[in-house]
């Protein structure tokens, strides 16, 4: 009975306190963690698809750029890559504008946080996405390239309407995977500063002294988002390949 | 170029090269643990250990590890009787023990379904022989289950392990000096974080590259019946060229 009481009174504590603010404060969290994820995850897609390209190319020069940035960015720890963008960041951008004169010598211009987050995150997601669109090509029937070659189909068009859509219905499994680690790392950026889901976390549990109770938050919530996306990706899954499966 | 800067930044971050290795190797040897635990736990057919299992796997694989980490560190000690305990509280107030702990519960989750899938795929026919050479399970498990598998995991284990190196970078968090807090210290001490990280991720880059070397020679040493046949005349070399 004491311990009904106990949980009793846990959870009022725990509804007073979400309700008085930090209810709203966590949802603007999640809002950020969502953003940060998606853009880092565009970024990502970006590089990964030229750095994809790079390790399959004829050019040894190219392939070596290709694999040092997966082996670079998937070997250093996520948070060195992190600092290395903010701090790194704020000691270019200050170098910069000390020398055009628009600060002064002694002042310092920050690197934006947001900025320097989810360029960290979206270049090592890149180095795993770079990784899921090569297996994908590799994938796909060398004769399937072979024959559009035949039909004299230029390379824009072979990417677009041979490549394309094939490395994106293999690349889907493999993306979801990347967006799960994406979300995780998108809160090691909470150390510089940004107002996701972590920092909210933390902020909140340092100024009520109930840790437990929103880093347990924390957690379910990261929990709901991991969970969420894995029926999305099925989805996406099933969408990018309706043709190879048997019509009902 | 400030060389002796460089110099003196590496030689700074090396020498907590140690602590890091420290906290890479309990966290490695108790996750190691758990997750044999969990492995057992799931293979023993029981019913409510595959849904403890599935919940575990669940919870730490879904959940950032810092958010683990903190739980850990900062939620843990709310419990009363977390604080009052002669055998926990000894351990969850000290940072290293904490990161050390929030590291084996991750990467356990990880490593019991890396064995898991590991056990899945050895194949039938080796398990049937054995049965029909009538070797006890345990002898079946001992001389045949356990190689195969083994061999099976160690690609997708040496992954986690390299995962478990990068992780260790998160102690600097919870106030501990090991290459990454150290690196953080000499940062903020100087104003110039590109070149003290680049110090620090050109250790962190060589030691996982190491790590990488290792398994992959462990890989290569496992595997004699992938290799392909010596060519006629060809001599054998002693010693493979992994390393």
């Amino acid at each position: 009975m004491e311990f009904l009481n106990d949980l009793k009174d846990q959870v009022w504590t725990a509804y007073e306190l979400l309700a008085a603010g930090w209810g709203v404060q966590l949802l603007w969290g999640i809002a950020w963690t969502l953003a940060v994820t998606v853009v880092s995850m565009m970024i990502g897609a970006v590089l990964g698809s030229l750095v994809a390209a790079a390790k399959l190319s004829h050019r040894g020069g190219l392939r070596f750029i290709g694999e040092s940035y997966t082996t670079v960015f998937r070997g250093e720890p996520e948070l060195l890559i992190i600092y290395l963008f903010y701090y790194g960041g704020t000691q270019v951008l200050t170098g910069v504008a000390r020398s055009t004169g628009s600060i002064g010598s002694a002042d310092i211009l920050n690197m934006p946080s947001f900025l320097g987050g989810v360029l960290a995150v979206g270049i090592i997601s890149g180095a795993y996405q770079a990784e899921v669109f090569r297996g994908s090509f590799l994938a796909i029937h060398r004769g399937e390239l072979e024959a559009a070659r035949a039909y004299g189909m230029s390379p824009w068009l072979r990417f677009r309407l041979v490549i394309m859509p094939q490395v994106l219905r293999l690349a889907v499994p493999g993306l979801g995977n990347v967006w799960q680690l994406t979300i995780k790392d998108s809160a090691l950026i909470s150390v510089t500063g940004v107002a996701e889901l972590m920092l909210t976390a933390n902020k909140a549990a340092r100024s009520t002294h109930h840790s437990l109770l929103f880093y347990t938050l924390a957690g379910i919530l990261y929990l709901v988002m991991t969970s969420i996306s894995t029926p999305i990706f099925d989805r996406a899954e099933r969408y990018t390949s309706r043709s190879f499966t048997r019509p009902k | 170029m400030d060389f002796d800067f460089y110099l003196s930044t590496i030689w700074s971050v090396l020498k907590a090269l140690p602590l890091t290795l420290e906290i890479w190797f309990f966290g490695i040897a108790f996750g190691l643990l758990i997750a044999t635990g969990l492995t057992w736990l799931r293979a023993s057919g029981y019913k409510s250990g595959e849904y403890f299992t599935r919940a575990y796997v669940f919870v730490f694989r879904g959940s950032p590890l810092l958010v683990q980490l903190y739980l850990v560190y900062f939620g843990l000690s709310q419990f009363d009787f977390v604080r009052h305990s002669p055998i926990l509280w000894p351990i969850l107030r000290d940072p290293m023990y904490c990161t050390i702990v929030a590291m084996a519960l991750n990467t356990a989750a990880y490593e019991s379904e890396i064995f898991r899938g590991a056990l899945r795929a050895v194949p039938v026919g080796q398990i049937e022989a054995a049965k029909a050479f009538g070797m006890s399970a345990f002898t079946r498990f001992r001389l045949v289950t356990l190689p195969i598998a083994l061999r099976l995991a160690l690609p997708a284990y040496s992954t986690e392990i390299i995962l478990m190196t990068k992780a260790t970078a998160l102690a600097s968090v919870v106030t501990i000096m090991e290459m990454m807090g150290t690196a953080q210290k000499i940062q903020h001490d100087t104003f110039r974080p590109i070149e003290v990280l680049t110090c620090a991720g050109v250790i962190y880059l060589l030691l996982n590259l190491s790590i990488a070397r290792l398994f992959a020679w462990v890989e290569h040493r496992l595997s004699p019946h992938l290799r392909a046949p010596p060519e006629q005349g060809q001599q054998v070399k002693p010693v493979p060229e992994v390393l």
